[in-house]
């Protein structure tokens, strides 16, 4: 009874933090979003924080996230920082627009948007709503759907995010760097970023979201990213967290797609205390291609759960998923994927693999493939493995003169190289691998 | 410069190796031959320290050096090379980084200079060339996507880069059409000097067609027990290894 005491004070905490926040939100008050404010808050009340008694969350306790009680980052507070402060946060090699947002909040200084065709948004989900909230508002659809006590928690508090949004035919020529640079060094912050990328018929782009602490303290970042890909369309949208290990980190991600559509997610994790992904994809139509893209990376403490589902609900659809992880010390692993063929999606192509290398006798994970398959003419498999770092290869890179740890570098690299080969960015992929060498401390290959 | 004395190994509690002896100088070539599960591949991986198997008898000296105390990769700095009957996919890292760094570690170990770009350009064209290899094969990851025969080539285009005194070949002709033999020959006859030494573990006399040795060993149940020279080789051919196995036992030779 003493976790659901404990669970119990942290809803209240943060429903009986909203009054405040509200009033503080000023400008931002006025638009259609907070009704759905002050419903998410109602909503935060019913839901509750989910316990490991919630098979959803079995293997991941968040009662040490609960334990703080973090402030959420008003819009009011403003920290002001330096390009050159931001700089090495940046993903480079690469041209880019940029986004910077700091505990969630868009900062116009540090960002820089230039020469975008005309018609496409690439702004901050803030400044449209005080500015133009019907920008948005036209899509309140795909972002109106709290399910869980993070949704609205989010939905409750945020001040900010990233939009992206092209209308048909349209490409946007370079992709969108989003910096989320999080913490307070004053407070413990709850930060919310919402994010929206709505990709319109035959149109393209191509998104790189960026989580990077910015302050030694604690903090706790919840994001909420709702995805529309139109028929034809492609959408391209890696996540790169690296946040502290003294940090949370929860995201969903909800994902729609038209006829024919291409989504592909990249979700490359190194930082974070607790982390937490959701990736949802609804297949609505026929001919819909969706990629989920893994790699963990963890040590010491961390614990890294990913849960994604794919919903095939029509037929002739292509799902591809590939997750790996390596872990070291007594980092603890969690991988859930769930994907639902349902009655009418025949012709449906499903693949989905879930890899992990355990680098130490103390790391551990945990691993569930779920599949539902309601139709009868489709191709489906999955597999698990965990192991260790292949003993053939090592004598083998050994044999050449090459020392252990060096040896271990080599076999890491190789055995991330798949997921990592799918990333599209040349300058964000050689990056990608320098921070796997780095997280892990060890020799750089 | 090798010397095997009652050497005995064995995996996962099998005895494969029964007190094995043989002695390697420089500029001979040695031929292993025996039938499967002789022991043949479990010598070359013992002699390269495959931590795979466990030794429990012998001594092996290597220029003087006690070969069973090193790690793997001091094997390969004092100059031993093993040719993998399975050469392993390092998908990621290139044929070129791969080979550098080994390079590099190894002269390390010497205390001499790294290879410096331009030399190590040079080496890379000149031993390809030797073995017909494209610039696309030397780029791409180690063996990845490689078919057998390309694999094959890789450890010998490996060896003739890393040009060590003692090159182990393990089976290096399992799997090879005569074209691919011809080839991995010639690498290897480019690689034998009066400094250095070959050890070819074969099932095949075929391989020895093009690789001639100065000396051909029978292993049989762990031990040699008939050593001759390259006339031996077409002898086993042409009357099995039933010939030296059966009743020949007691005639065991070294």
């Amino acid at each position: 009874m003493a976790i659901n005491k404990e669970f119990e004070s942290a809803k209240n905490w943060y429903i009986n933090n909203y009054k405040e926040f509200s009033a503080g939100l000023n400008g931002l008050s006025k638009s259609f979003f907070t009704p759905l404010r002050e419903n998410a808050i109602k909503d935060l009340g019913k839901l509750g924080f989910p316990t490991t008694k919630n098979e959803e969350w079995r293997y991941t306790n968040i009662s040490p996230l609960l334990k703080n009680n973090f402030i959420p980052a008003a819009a009011s507070r403003e920290i002001s920082l330096h390009f050159e402060d931001i700089k090495n946060k940046l993903f480079t090699g690469f041209e880019h627009h940029l986004l910077v947002f700091i505990n969630g909040i868009f900062s116009e200084e540090l960002s820089s948007v230039s020469n975008i065709p005309s018609g496409v948004i690439v702004d901050s989900f803030g400044k449209l709503l005080r500015n133009n909230p019907e920008v948005i508002e036209k899509y309140i659809d795909n972002f109106n759907n709290v399910q869980t006590a993070f949704d609205a928690l989010n939905t409750a508090y945020t001040t900010d995010g990233l939009v992206v949004i092209v209308p048909d035919g349209k490409v946007i020529d370079k992709p969108v760097q989003a910096l989320y640079l999080n913490g307070d060094d004053e407070n413990n912050v709850l930060i919310s970023p919402r994010n929206l990328v709505i990709v319109g018929k035959n149109s393209h782009a191509s998104v790189v979201t960026v989580y990077e602490p910015g302050a030694e303290q604690k903090y706790f970042t919840n994001i909420t990213t709702n995805i529309f890909v139109d028929e034809n369309g492609n959408l391209d949208l890696y996540k790169i967290q690296n946040e502290s290990e003294d940090s949370y980190h929860i995201e969903k991600v909800d994902a729609v797609q038209n006829k024919q559509s291409v989504f592909s997610h990249y979700n490359i994790l190194f930082g974070g205390g607790l982390v937490r992904n959701d990736i949802n994809t609804a297949m609505n139509d026929e001919f819909i291609e969706t990629n989920y893209y893994g790699l963990y990376l963890g040590n010491n403490k961390q614990h890294i759960d990913n849960h994604t589902f794919v919903d095939h609900a029509m037929p002739n659809c292509v799902s591809n998923e590939l997750y790996k992880g390596i872990l070291d010390d007594k980092a603890h692993g969690v991988f859930n994927g769930k994907i639902m063929v349902r009655k009418d999606a025949q012709k449906t192509n499903a693949y989905q693999s879930n890899k992990t290398v355990l680098l130490s006798k103390e790391a551990t994970i945990d691993t569930k493939p779920q599949l539902e398959i309601f139709a009868d003419d489709v191709k489906c498999s999955h597999g698990a493995t965990i192991g260790h770092l292949d003993d053939e290869a090592y004598f083998y890179i050994r044999s050449r003169g090459i020392p252990a740890e060096l040896a271990k570098s080599i076999l890491i690299r190789a055995f991330a190289n798949d997921v990592v080969e799918k990333i599209k960015i040349d300058g964000l992929k050689e990056q990608i691998n320098h921070l796997i060498f780095e997280h892990l401390h060890r020799i750089e290959i | 410069m090798i010397k095997i004395k009652d050497l005995k190994a064995e995996i996962e509690g099998k005895q494969i190796l029964n007190g094995l002896n043989l002695e390697v100088n420089p500029g001979e070539v040695h031929a292993i031959m025996g039938p499967n599960g002789s022991g043949k591949s479990t010598l070359a991986n013992v002699l390269a320290g495959n931590e795979g198997y466990e030794v429990t008898g012998g001594n092996v000296t290597f220029f003087g050096k006690d070969l069973l105390e090193m790690a793997p990769e001091d094997r390969a700095r004092e100059g031993l090379f093993l040719a993998f009957q399975y050469p392993i996919e390092i998908p990621g890292v290139s044929n070129s980084t791969f080979l550098k760094t080994a390079i590099n570690e190894i002269r390390k170990y010497k205390g001499e200079p790294e290879i410096t770009a331009k030399e190590f350009l040079q080496l890379m064209r000149e031993k390809s060339e030797i073995l017909g290899m494209t610039d696309s094969l030397i780029n791409r990851s180690v063996n990845t996507g490689f078919s057998g025969g390309e694999k094959k080539r890789n450890e010998i285009f490996q060896l003739l880069m890393m040009n060590p005194k003692l090159a182990l070949l393990d089976e290096t002709d399992s799997g090879l059409d005569i074209d691919a033999l011809k080839i991995v020959s010639k690498g290897v006859n480019e690689f034998r000097s009066n400094d250095n030494a070959v050890i070819v573990v074969t099932h095949y006399q075929r391989l020895l067609n093009y690789i001639v040795p100065d000396f051909v060993h029978v292993l049989y149940k762990g031990r040699i027990i008939k050593s001759g020279t390259k006339e031996l080789a077409l002898e086993l051919e042409e009357k099995g290894y039933d010939w030296v196995t059966n009743g020949e036992l007691q005639e065991t030779a070294v």
